[in-house]
Parts: C-alpha cells; structure tokens; sequence
C-alpha cells in the first residue's frame, strides 16, 4: 500500500506541474476564444510553430528554449495581428465566421502541421537545457526540473497577462471588448484595433508554451493535435474568460490525466480531456466556476 | 396517391416535383452506369483503385454537407464516423460471415448511433461547441480503438479480402461498384432533402435559428436528424474500407486528411446545393489521385489545406457559387 501510496502523491503533483503548463497553452485559447469570440482552431499549430522555433534557437543559436521562446513572441504578436488582420477582413466583416471562419482556421492548422511535417519529417525533436534531467526531492515528493522550470514560468505568464488586463488601458479595453463591442465605440476606442492587439498577444503566448512544450517532452508536428480538444476543453471548464478559472481548470485535466496515466496506462490519457470536454459541454457550459 | 386524395389541390405542384424526382432518380442511375461502364471498358485494375477513393469521397463530401451545408453545423469528426464504419465492419468480420451490403448498413447503424449520442449532448449549445466537440470525438474514439485489442489496437488488424466477388469481375471491382451505388444514394438523398420541408427547416436553421425556433421550427430534432443521417452515411463510406486496405489501424483510419478533404471538397464545390460536393469530391479527388502517383502526398495534402483557405477567402459560395454569379452577371 506504500508503494502505491507514493505513487499516488507522485502523479497528483505531476499532474499539478502539467497542469501548470497546461495553463500556459490554454491562455492564448482564453483570451481568443473566451474573450474575443474568435475560435481559433488552429492555435495548437502555433505551439508547434513556437517548439520548433526554440528548437533551432537550441541547436543552431545554443540559445535556451526559454529564452528562444520570449524572442519570438514579438514575432507571433505581428504574425497574431496579421492573421486577425486577414479572418476580419474575409470572415467576421462579412458575418460569415461561423462557417468559413472555422474552416479558415482549420485549414491553417492543417497546412502549418503538413509544412512542419515537410520541413522537419515526422522524426521526434528535443532540446537541452540544464534543467532537463536533474530533479528536486523532498521526502517522497520528486519534481523534475523539466516539468517544474515550465511550470513556474507559465504561471508567472499567466500572473503577468492578469495584471496587464486589469490595469492597464489596453488590457481594460479587450475586456470590454469581451463584454460590449459597440459600448467600446461609443468611447472613442476602435474595438477592431484592440481585438487584433489581443488576439496577437494571444498567439505571442503561444511562442512561449511552444518553448514549454518541447522542454516536456520531444515533439513532432502531429503533437499539436493532442491539444486540441485539451486547450478547449480547460478553456470551457474555466469559465471561458476568467484566468483563475483556466488554471483551476488546467490543474484538474492535470491531475486527472496523471492519475489516469499512473494507474490505466498512458494510452488512456488522451481520452481524458476530450471526456471531460464532453461532459463539461454536455451538463455545465458555464464551466466550474461559472455561476 | 394518397397524398392526393388528402390535399387534392396540391397534386399539380406535387406531380411536377414528383416527375423531377423520377427524373433525377433516372438519371442519377444513367450516370452510375455511364461511369461504371466507363472504367469497365479501361479494364485496368488501378482505375478502380483510384476510382473507388474518388467515390468515397463524393460520399464523405455530400454527407459532410448534408450536416455542415444545409444546416450550417460544422463537423471536424469526420474521421471518426468514417472509422468506426471501418471497425464495425472489422467487429462483424470476426463474428459472423455476413455479405459486405449488409455490413454497409450496420456501419451505418452504429455511426447513426454515435452521430445521435453526439448529437443530443451538444447540438443544444451554440455551434462553435458542436465543431469543437466532433474534435474531441474523433480523439476519444480513437483512443478507444487503441486499447481495444480484438480490433487490433494499435497495432492494427489484419483483414482478408475474399478471393471471390458475389458479382462478376474482381474483389476491387466489386468494391467500386458498391461505393458507386452509395454515392448515387447520398447524392439522391442530399437532393431529396434539398427540396423537402425537412430541407426548409434546414435553411431556416442556418440561416437564423432563433428566428427558426421562434417561427415553431422544431430546431434541436431537426438538427438531430441531419447529425444521424450525415453520421451514418460517412459511417457506411467507411465500412468497405478494411476489404480496400486489407490492413486496418487507428492512425490512418482516424486521419485528419478525411475530415479536411471532406469539409473542403463541400466548401470548394459550393455548400447550398447537392451538385457542390460532387463537384469538389471529383476536382479535389482526381487531382490528389494523380498527385499521390506523381509527387509526395504530404505535399498533396498540403495543396487541399491552401485551396480551402484560398476558397474561403476569395469564393466562399465555392464554384457553384461563382457559377450562379456570374450567370446572373450575363442575364442583367
């Protein structure tokens, strides 16, 4: 029973530093998704597009992931503005973003995983760094390094996007968009400017959790997919909008996807979040916090 | 006849639309024939090869639309309606010998089932959710699949095409014939939908469904209904699959290349009317077929992910669509 025990401890507090992560690639999803009512299918593409990115940082610059992931989020916040830039102009100008609009994010999640696939080939992909490997214990509690350094930095992103939004002007501004666009007119603020900065700050996020990513574990492009339904499925859990609601979410799919792992097998894991998903769809919408 | 013993004064109209029918019926079956004759004058093995995969996904594309087209709820699960016809016919070839029609139609029983199950727990909520949620599904599904090992989990599963077809000429040929009668059938039915009330409530949905729901539509059945029938018929488009490949496995069966070539061949053809996704099916199909021989097929997938951006940004009525434009251009 001891054994188990431990074991038991061990995967609740992997699933707590997972779920830290998961809250970093969840954001982007938050801020798109929840707050701006773009669906933004495509978002685990630019995770991708990110982990490759701090993956030839590593290995041609020596640069660390970490660090290659910051520099690129200037990068993903113009390439985030351009891409809202194109979906207003051919979708939600003309109304037509629940068919189209989806189908356009589709086909770029589509396109940007068949692009990796022939730039890169389907071989897994890792980088070093020294917090890979080397792990911290205490007691019966083991963190890895690997999983801790991502998690501390996701929260920290995540801490630092709450407090943007609630203090600055503009961060005010996307959440006024997310509740009333034309009340945001009325006070002089152009609502489409604000949502292409927010919806660049939330593909900047992804540059970042795409670094996070393959510190975890080795990637190759169809790994994105596996997010897919985890990022929505956090997202709607959460509540949508609210961050703190996102991380309790994230921590959750976590935990029940580590435990799910430790006892049933790692093949299970997968199905974890899409279930919870479906169910979270099926008798709550307005997510665990929700009212 | 009885119809027109109960409202005597819509016989005219409605033996107008029953002569069309007949009509369409007729020549659905003409045109069957024509290209079933066709590729039997070639007589080359691979034509039916290629043929069959184009077929496949005149099904996949029309019943993709039946949904996603007419009452504007995207399905992104293609994959999974597609393969678990695929493995129903797996699980039926293990327990029992029963001819191949008669696994078409379990097929599309059990994906009627998923289609209703899936359905009922998200076609409630805004249609965002039910896109996302068809996401989830084919994750689920396929990890099902996975850790299930009478089905060859994993692994995949081995099946072998029988060296006799019931009807003259080869196993292959056999096949083509019987994804040739079911994209005859979808096609008809798309188009029978098309011009019925249920075709009505369809529109009505897509285009406002509060106004629809308001106007006493009854929105969430009639959504269940086209979720059941666009399920099962990709359901029965995937069952004669393990006979095609003879080797089965959850990675390729589950593939996102189905569900992008199946919303894109709708969304490039034109979504309003039945004649879009065969149009797309066949373009978007042909030219893959040749593409997979000639260059890689990653770039091919690649080519059908541009021209479904390309399509939604510049044309997103699809060819059709640029047809009717530019007809009513000539006309005023």
């Amino acid at each position: 029973m001891a054994i188990s025990f431990d074991l038991a401890i061990n995967a609740l507090v992997a699933g707590l530093l997972l779920g830290g992560f998961y809250a970093a690639v969840t954001v982007g999803v938050t801020i798109a998704f929840g707050m701006l009512d773009i669906v933004n299918i495509a978002h685990p593409a630019f995770i991708m597009l990110g982990s490759y990115l701090a993956y030839l940082g590593a290995r041609d610059l020596g640069l660390d992931p970490i660090l290659g992931g910051i520099l690129a989020m200037p990068a993903f916040f113009l390439l985030g503005m351009a891409v809202y830039q194109i979906y207003y102009f051919c979708f939600e100008r003309r109304g037509e973003e629940a068919m189209q609009g989806l189908a356009f994010f589709f086909g770029l999640l589509f396109v940007a995983e068949v692009g990796l696939i022939l730039a890169f080939g389907v071989d897994y992909r890792f980088v070093e760094a020294p917090y890979i490997g080397p792990s911290l214990k205490f007691g019966i509690f083991e963190l890895p390094l690997r999983m801790l350094v991502p998690f501390l930095c996701s929260l920290a992103m995540v801490a630092l996007l709450q407090l943007y939004l609630s203090r600055s002007f503009i961060g005010r501004a996307i959440l006024a968009v997310s509740q009333d666009r034309d009340a945001l007119r009325l006070m002089a603020v152009d609502p489409i400017r604000i949502k292409r900065i927010a919806f660049g700050i939330a593909i900047a996020t992804a540059a970042l959790a795409g670094a996070f990513l393959i510190i975890i574990q080795p990637v190759q492009p169809s790994v994105g997919r596996d997010y897919l339904g985890r990022v929505f499925a956090i997202c709607v859990l959460g509540g949508m909008t609210s961050f703190p609601g996102m991380v309790a979410g994230a921590m959750l799919i976590g935990i029940v996807e580590s435990l799910t792992a430790t006892f049933y097998g790692p093949s299970w894991a997968p199905a974890v979040a899409f279930g919870f998903l479906l169910l979270a769809l099926a008798v709550r919408p307005s997510g665990i916090l929700g009212r | 006849m009885t119809t027109a013993s109960i409202r005597p004064r819509a016989w005219p109209a409605l033996s107008g639309a029953l002569a069309s029918t007949i009509g369409f019926w007729l020549l659905a079956a003409l045109a069957g024939a024509a290209v079933l004759a066709a590729f039997l004058l070639v007589s080359n093995e691979y034509f039916f090869f290629a043929g069959y995969v184009v077929l496949q996904y005149v099904v996949l594309a029309t019943a993709w639309n039946i949904l996603g087209g007419y009452t504007g709820y995207v399905n992104f699960g293609v994959g999974a309606f597609f393969a678990s016809g695929a493995y129903s016919t797996v699980v039926l070839s293990k327990l029992s010998q029963l001819p191949l029609p008669v696994m078409i139609l379990c097929a599309g029983v059990v994906s009627g089932v998923i289609g209703l199950g899936m359905g009922y727990l998200t076609l409630r909520l805004r249609g965002v959710f039910f896109a996302i949620a068809t996401l989830a599904l084919a994750i689920v599904l396929q990890t099902l699949i996975v850790n299930w090992d009478y089905v060859g989990g994993s692994r995949g599963v081995y099946v072998i095409r029988p060296e006799q077809a019931p009807l003259l000429g080869s196993y292959v040929q056999y096949l083509f014939l019987l994804m040739l009668i079911l994209a005859v059938a979808a096609v008809a039915i798309a188009r029978t939908i098309e011009r019925s009330r249920l075709g009505l409530g369809f529109a009505a949905i897509r285009d406002d469904e509060p106004a629809a729901e308001a106007g006493g539509v009854p929105t969430l059945r009639l959504k269940l209904i086209a979720t059941v029938l666009s399920g099962a018929l990709m359901g029965m488009a995937g069952a004669p699959l393990p006979y095609y490949v003879t080797y089965l496995d959850p990675d390729s069966s589950f593939s996102l290349a189905y569900a992008v070539n199946s919303v894109a061949m709708p969304l490039i053809g034109g979504t309003t009317s039945w004649a879009g996704p065969i149009i797309g099916a066949v373009l978007l199909g042909t030219v893959q077929q040749l593409a997979t021989v000639t260059i890689s097929s990653a770039l091919n997938l690649m080519i059908v992910g541009l021209l479904l951006i390309a399509f939604v940004i510049i044309a997103p009525n699809g060819i059709v669509g640029l047809v009717t434009a530019w007809r009513r251009r000539r006309s005023g």
